[in-house]
């Protein structure tokens, strides 16, 4: 395994918040807290390359603006469902 | 914070009964000399009190403070009963499985769909309102009936039993203004009637909210109970207008007595998102704290050490003051550009319905701006009557001429 994990398999999905649609709710940070941060009152991702985790497909899920993107290496979208 | 430090008295807590909508002038004080200050509430144990717009943040937003930890606890309250709030006193991860039922329906994309229908319901309620006066009751005829008709079309509720679960909602935002087993014996009614809409959905499914509730709780047994899916029903219901059927009326209060309210927006309509991001941090909606977190360890937060087990509620008010953030705090700037203002909570319990709100309150204020420029208070200021004895504060009536 790779220090920064990227290239490995475990990292396989990718995590993007985009920050035109965020609006600080803190849902995202408050029900994933080991990735995501509040950062001057705006989401980010703490790792844009992870492993696959349940808690983070909770948390693009529960988004209100869906500004959170979750997607595999491909770039296939894996949440928030449409 | 000292060693020390004497455990200072607990204040009694709300500071002062609710008056209109003006903010108590101790905030401003305890946000410079005390920012985390000993209160106790008028039932269970004695809190800590945040009244900073970050400390406020932290005690909402981090995992160390805990809904669920009040389980079990006397939990500082304002009446005697201590009522099973449901998903309000769950944490992540049991929180998030209940919550992702019912996020889905209420995102930014969704509630757009749920905008023209908005705006034709407002305009049918204005234009009877238009008809009917001046001078017309604002509640009656739009603050009301709008939110309720909105929410009901989301769910899936027959609006016409709003008589009954009106009633029995008020029993979610109830305080002192009924006797406790009242209130209680309300819940179990509006929890009767959604289980009764629940069976229904099971022999003649449906495509609104409650219908797809049901599917979810249907494929997912082993995770979802039959009660948390009427509890959570009948919670949306109750929040779904009590909410915003006050908020509407203080809004259009605040926009006629406040400098640089109505007459700006009518002057610049343009201003409507930005003037209800600024209504809901100027508009104290609370009328007193609910909701304490508990500390899952020690956390510093203000300038004192929070220990394990012990409980802190907010101000959300104090907050949306906080000089440290809001330029002018005491100001209504309907332009305001960075408003960061908790006036829908933060964190995982952050209002589920903030954007079905948001459009809400904006297609009303459109809607009065279009129909009813001249809109006036029809009574003298001091002749309006408040609501007592409810967790909101809110106007009984609001007589308005145009």
């Amino acid at each position: 395994m790779s220090a920064g994990g990227a290239a490995g398999d475990a990292a396989r999905w990718r995590v993007f918040v985009d920050p035109t649609r965020c609006i600080g709710s803190g849902i995202c940070a408050g029900a994933a807290p080991t990735h995501f941060l509040l950062v001057d009152g705006l989401s980010r991702p703490l790792a844009e390359r992870i492993a696959p985790a349940d808690q983070v497909l909770d948390a693009a899920e529960s988004c209100p603006m869906e500004a959170i993107i979750v997607s595999d290496v491909e770039g296939s979208r894996i949440a928030p469902e449409p | 914070m000292t060693e020390t430090a004497q455990p200072t008295i607990p204040q009694p807590y709300p500071f002062s009964d609710p008056h209109r909508l003006d903010v108590d002038p101790r905030y401003a004080r305890l946000r410079q000399e005390q920012p985390l200050t000993r209160i106790r509430m008028p039932f269970g144990e004695p809190a800590w009190l945040a009244t900073r717009h970050a400390d406020v943040r932290t005690v909402l937003g981090d995992p160390r403070f805990s809904r669920a930890a009040s389980v079990g606890r006397d939990e500082p309250r304002n009446s005697p009963r201590q009522a099973d709030t449901g998903i309000l006193q769950m944490d992540p991860p049991e929180h998030t499985r209940l919550r992702r039922l019912v996020a889905k329906a209420f995102t930014a994309r969704r509630v757009e769909e749920l905008r023209p229908r908005t705006r034709s319901v407002a305009e049918e309620l204005v234009g009877a309102m238009v008809a009917a006066g001046p001078p017309a009751d604002l509640v009656a005829h739009l603050a009301t009936p709008l939110p309720i008709r909105v929410i009901c079309d989301l769910l899936g509720v027959p609006v016409t039993d709003q008589d009954r679960f009106h009633t029995w909602s008020e029993a979610i935002v109830s305080t002192t203004s009924l006797p406790p087993e009242v209130a209680e014996s309300y819940v179990e009614q509006l929890l009767g009637y959604m289980a009764g809409l629940i069976a229904q959905r099971r022999t003649a499914p449906t495509d609104d909210l409650i219908g797809a509730m049901v599917r979810a709780r249907d494929e997912h047994a082993d995770r979802l109970s039959e009660e948390e899916v009427a509890r959570l029903a009948a919670g949306l219901l109750a929040a779904g207008h009590e909410t915003t059927v006050t908020q509407i009326p203080n809004m259009v209060y605040v926009l006629l007595t406040e400098p640089d309210g109505w007459d700006r927006l009518r002057a610049d309509p343009a201003l409507v998102p930005t003037a209800v991001e600024e209504l809901m941090r100027f508009i104290p909606l609370g009328a007193t704290a609910a909701f304490p977190r508990y500390a899952l360890e020690d956390v510093e937060l203000g300038g004192e050490l929070v220990r394990a087990g012990e409980p802190v509620v907010v101000s959300i008010h104090s907050a949306n003051r906080d000089e440290r953030v809001f330029a002018d705090p005491d100001r209504l700037d309907l332009a305001r550009e960075a408003n960061p203002h908790v006036g829908f909570g933060h964190g995982v319990h952050h209002c589920v319905g903030a954007q079905l709100a948001r459009m809400e309150l904006q297609v009303v204020l459109e809607t009065l701006l279009r129909r009813t420029p001249g809109l006036r208070l029809a009574v003298p200021e001091s002749e309006l009557t408040w609501k007592s004895g409810l967790l909101v504060r809110g106007l009984t009536a609001m007589p308005v001429s145009w």
